[in-house]
C-alpha cells in the first residue's frame, strides 16, 4: 500500500517556468550595501522598524522576520578589505522571497494560503485562508515565510513581489529604489539573458549594466569585477524567479546548495502514488469493512 | 462480550488525581495567556523551529502513542484474533483521549485557529498538502474512535448507573445501542483505514523538507518507517497499559495473553530495523551516523531502542514474564518516540545559526495535555466497563 519508491510513470512532473513570470536579478558584484531597497521595502509594504540593538533608535534587523520582507547581509572574511573576494574579502547577499518555479510552501501549504500566480509566477499569501500551521516555514528551503509570533492574531509575513504596486505601473520598491542596478526587475526569461550575457563579460571591460528594470532603458556604466561562473536560481530547487550574480561562493553568502529536483516534486510524488484517485485507500477499506464484517459475526 | 470487562470502582477523586488536575489547571493558565498574548508568550518557537513539542510530542508521538486501538483491532477484527478481544477496550480508551487530546492541542498549536475549518472547505483545501491529508484524517478518526468506544458508555449508562451522575443515566440508549450493533462494522474498518493513511503521512510531512532534515533522517521510506513504527508502538502501549494499571491499580497482571500479544513485536522491530538500516545504506547516509554530534548519539539511542526489545522478545521466555515484557514495551515507545522527536526537531536544522529547546511553559502545557489524558481514563475505567474482568487474567 505504502509505495515509497514511486514508479516513474505516476511521477509527478517538475514545473516549468511561467513564460510571463517577472522576477529579479541581484547582483552581488554591483551592490555597495546601501540598503536603500531595504528602506524602500519597508515604506511600500508598511512595515515596522526591527530592531537588533537595545537603543531601538533605527530599523536594523539582522535577517528578514516578520517586519523584513527584504534585507542585505554581509560575508566577510578575514580582514574583510577585498570587495567580491572571498579571503580576506567581503560580499553583500539581498534576501527576498525566490518565488520559486516550484515551490514547496505552495505545494505544503494545506489551504491554499501561499497561492503561485498563474500569470506572473508571483507567490503571494491570503490571510483569509491561514491557519497559521507553519508548514510553509518547515518547507521553505530559503526559510523566508515568518510568522508573528508575538501577536494574539499572527499573519505570516514575506516578500509578494510588490505585487501591490503594480497596478500603478510601479514594480518591486527595491528594484525601483536601488540606485547602483545591483538588484533589477523584469521577466525571468529577460533576467536570465542578462545573467548569462555578464557571465561571458572578461572582468576590466567597461559594460552597461541595466537599471531598476532589466529592459527599462536606464543604465549605468561599471567596470566588470571577477564572476562565478553560476547563476545561482536558474536551476536550483527547480529554479527560481529571483536570481543571484556573485563574486565569491553562493554557499559562503547563505545561499543552500540544493538539487534541481524541487522539494515539492518529491514531496507530492510520494504522496500521490498513495493516494492517487483515493483508489488504494478505498480498495482497502473495503477488503476491510469485508473482514470486519465476517470476522464480528464470528464474534457473536 | 460485554462479560469480559467491568468499571474497577473505587474514589476517583485520589491524591494522584487531584495532583493531575493541579497541573491540568496551571496548563489551562499558559494557554489563556498563549491566547492573549501570542504563541512565542509562552513558547520559545521561532521563524527557524516553527514546531517544537507540541506538534512533535502533543501530535505526532502522541498519536503514534495513542495506536493501541488501531494495532487491536488490525489484530481482532482483520486478523481474526478473538483471543485478544478483552484488550481491545483499554486500549480504545487511550486511543480515544490520546487522538481527542493531539486534536485539541493542534488548536493551541496553530496561530489562525479561528480558520481552522478552513481546511475543510474545498475552496482553500489544497489535495497536494501532506498536511491537508493528516488533518482531515486525524479530525475523522477521532470521531471514529468516539463512535467506536460509544458502546461502552451506554453499557455503563445501563448497568452501572449506581457509578454515575444522575443526568448522564436517565437517557435510556438501548435504540442508540441497537443501531450501533448494525453498523460499528463500518466504522471499525473505517478505524484501520484512517491510521493507515495518517500514521503514514505524518512521516510524509517531513519529506518537502528536504535538505533540512538530516540525511539520517531523511528518506522516501519516512511514510513506511513512521507507520510500522506507530503499529509497533500501538502493541507497546497495550502491554505497557496492562501491566502498568495491574500495579497501579492493584490488579493482577495479564501476563498470558501479553506474552502472546508480545510474539509479534520482533517481527515488526525486525521488519522496521531491516528497511531503516538497508535504507540507510544504498542512499549513503550511514557515514552521518558516526559523526559523533548530538543527531548522531540520538540516532544510536533511538536505534538501540529498537534494537533492546528485539533481543529481549525473541526468547519465547522473556515474553511470559512480566518484567522484561514491561521494559521492553517501554523501550519500544520511547524508541519510537525518540525516532519521532529526531524526525521533527533534534535532525531538523534550518541553518543560520537557529535552535531550539522548549520553553518551561512549552514543556508544562504539554505535561497538562498529558494530565488531563491520565485523570480522564482514570475517571473512565473507574465509571465504565472498559479493563477486563480480573477471573479471565
Amino acid at each position: 500500500m505504502v509505495a515509497a519508491n514511486a514508479h516513474p510513470a505516476l511521477a509527478r512532473e517538475p514545473k516549468e517556468r511561467i513564460k510571463d513570470a517577472v522576477g529579479m536579478l541581484y547582483d552581488s558584484t554591483v551592490c555597495i550595501g546601501c540598503k536603500a531597497c531595504v528602506s524602500a521595502c519597508k515604506q511600500f509594504n508598511e512595515t515596522p522598524s526591527s530592531f537588533s540593538s537595545t537603543d531601538e533608535l533605527w530599523d536594523n534587523p539582522l535577517d528578514n522576520d516578520s517586519k523584513t520582507y527584504n534585507i542585505i547581509k554581509l560575508y566577510k572574511d578575514g580582514t574583510g578589505a577585498a570587495k567580491d573576494q572571498e579571503k580576506d574579502g567581503h560580499a553583500y547577499i539581498k534576501r527576498q522571497c525566490m518565488h520559486c518555479v516550484d515551490p514547496a510552501c505552495v505545494s505544503a501549504c494545506p489551504v491554499s494560503a501561499l497561492a503561485k500566480d498563474p500569470a506572473n509566477g508571483i507567490v503571494s499569501y491570503d490571510k483569509k485562508a491561514c491557519i497559521g500551521c507553519r508548514y510553509c516555514q518547515i518547507a521553505c528551503p530559503f526559510n523566508v515565510p515568518k510568522f508573528e509570533f508575538e501577536k494574539a492574531f499572527p499573519q505570516i509575513r514575506k516578500c509578494q513581489l510588490c505585487s501591490h504596486r503594480m497596478e500603478k505601473g510601479d514594480f518591486a520598491a527595491c528594484a525601483q529604489y536601488c540606485p547602483t542596478g545591483a538588484t533589477i526587475y523584469g521577466k525571468v526569461e529577460d533576467l536570465l539573458a542578462e545573467a548569462k550575457k555578464r557571465l561571458a563579460y572578461k572582468p576590466g571591460e567597461l559594460r552597461k549594466y541595466p537599471v531598476e528594470r532589466v529592459n527599462g532603458g536606464q543604465v549605468t556604466e561599471r567596470i566588470v569585477t571577477p564572476y562565478v561562473m553560476h547563476i545561482y536560481g536558474e536551476k536550483e530547487g527547480g529554479g527560481t524567479q529571483v536570481l543571484y550574480l556573485s563574486g565569491v561562493a553562493f554557499e559562503k553568502l547563505g545561499l543552500p546548495a540544493l538539487e534541481e529536483t524541487s522539494d515539492a516534486q518529491r514531496s507530492e510524488t510520494i504522496q500521490h502514488t498513495i493516494y492517487k484517485g483515493m483508489i488504494a485507500p478505498i480498495v482497502f477499506l473495503g477488503g476491510l469493512v469485508y473482514a470486519v464484517h465476517k470476522n464480528t459475526k464470528d464474534h457473536k | 462480550m460485554s462479560e469480559e470487562s467491568k468499571p474497577i470502582g473505587g474514589e476517583f477523586l485520589t491524591t494522584p488525581f487531584k495532583v493531575l488536575a493541579g497541573f491540568t489547571l496551571f496548563a489551562g493558565l499558559l494557554v489563556l495567556i498563549r491566547y492573549v498574548m501570542g504563541i512565542g508568550a509562552v513558547s520559545n518557537l521561532s521563524d527557524g523551529y516553527p514546531w517544537g513539542i507540541w506538534i512533535t510530542y502533543d501530535v505526532v508521538a502522541g498519536t503514534a502513542i495513542a495506536c493501541g486501538g488501531y494495532s487491536m483491532a488490525i489484530l481482532v477484527y482483520v486478523l481474526n484474533k478473538g483471543e485478544y478481544h478483552p484488550l481491545i477496550r483499554p486500549a480504545l480508551l487511550a486511543s480515544v483521549f490520546g487522538y481527542t487530546l493531539a486534536a485539541i492541542s493542534i488548536f493551541i498549536d496553530i496561530g489562525r485557529y479561528w480558520q481552522g475549518y478552513n481546511m475543510f472547505w474545498p475552496k482553500y483545501s489544497n489535495v497536494n498538502s501532506v498536511m491537508l491529508e493528516v488533518a482531515v484524517c486525524i479530525a475523522l478518526y477521532v470521531m471514529v474512535l468516539w463512535i467506536e468506544f460509544a458502546p461502552v458508555l451506554f453499557e455503563g449508562m445501563q448497568k452501572y448507573k449506581g457509578n454515575l451522575p444522575a443526568f448522564l443515566t436517565k437517557w435510556d440508549v438501548s435504540g442508540l445501542q441497537k443501531i450501533w450493533s448494525k453498523f460499528l462494522f463500518f466504522f471499525i474498518a473505517l478505524g484501520i483505514l484512517l491510521p493507515t493513511m495518517h500514521q503514514s503521512s505524518l512521516g510524509s510531512l517531513m519529506l518537502i523538507a528536504g535538505k533540512k532534515l538530516s540525511p539520517l533522517w531523511q528518506t522516501g521510506f519516512l511514510p513506511l518507517l513512521f507507520l510500522i513504527s506507530a503499529i509497533t508502538m500501538g502493541y507497546a502501549i497495550v502491554i505497557f497499559e496492562s501491566l502498568f494499571s495491574s500495579v497501579g491499580l492493584k490488579r493482577p497482571a495479564e501476563t498470558p495473553i501479553l506474552a502472546k500479544l508480545s510474539g509479534i513485536m520482533p517481527w515488526l522491530i525486525g521488519t522496521y530495523l531491516v528497511i531503516r538500516v538497508l535504507d540507510l545504506i544504498v542512499r549513503g547516509a550511514l557515514g552521518k551516523a558516526f559523526a559523533f554530534n548530538v543527531q548522531s548519539l540520538m540516532f544510536w539511542i533511538e536505534n538501540a531502542l529498537f534494537v533492546y526489545p528485539l533481543v529481549i522478545l525473541m526468547s519465547a521466555q522473556n515474553r511470559t514474564k512480566a518484567r522484561p515484557l514491561f521494559l521492553s514495551a517501554l523501550s519500544i515507545l520511547l524508541a519510537g518516540l525518540i525516532y519521532r522527536f529526531n524526525a521533527f526537531l533534534i535532525g531538523f536544522d534550518p541553518g543560520n545559526g537557529w535552535t531550539y529547546f522548549p520553553s518551561f511553559s512549552e514543556i508544562l502545557i504539554t505535561f497538562g495535555i498529558i494530565a488531563f489524558e491520565v485523570m480522564a481514563y482514570l475517571y473512565i475505567v473507574k465509571k465504565f466497563p472498559v479493563l477486563p474482568k480480573t477471573e479471565h487474567a
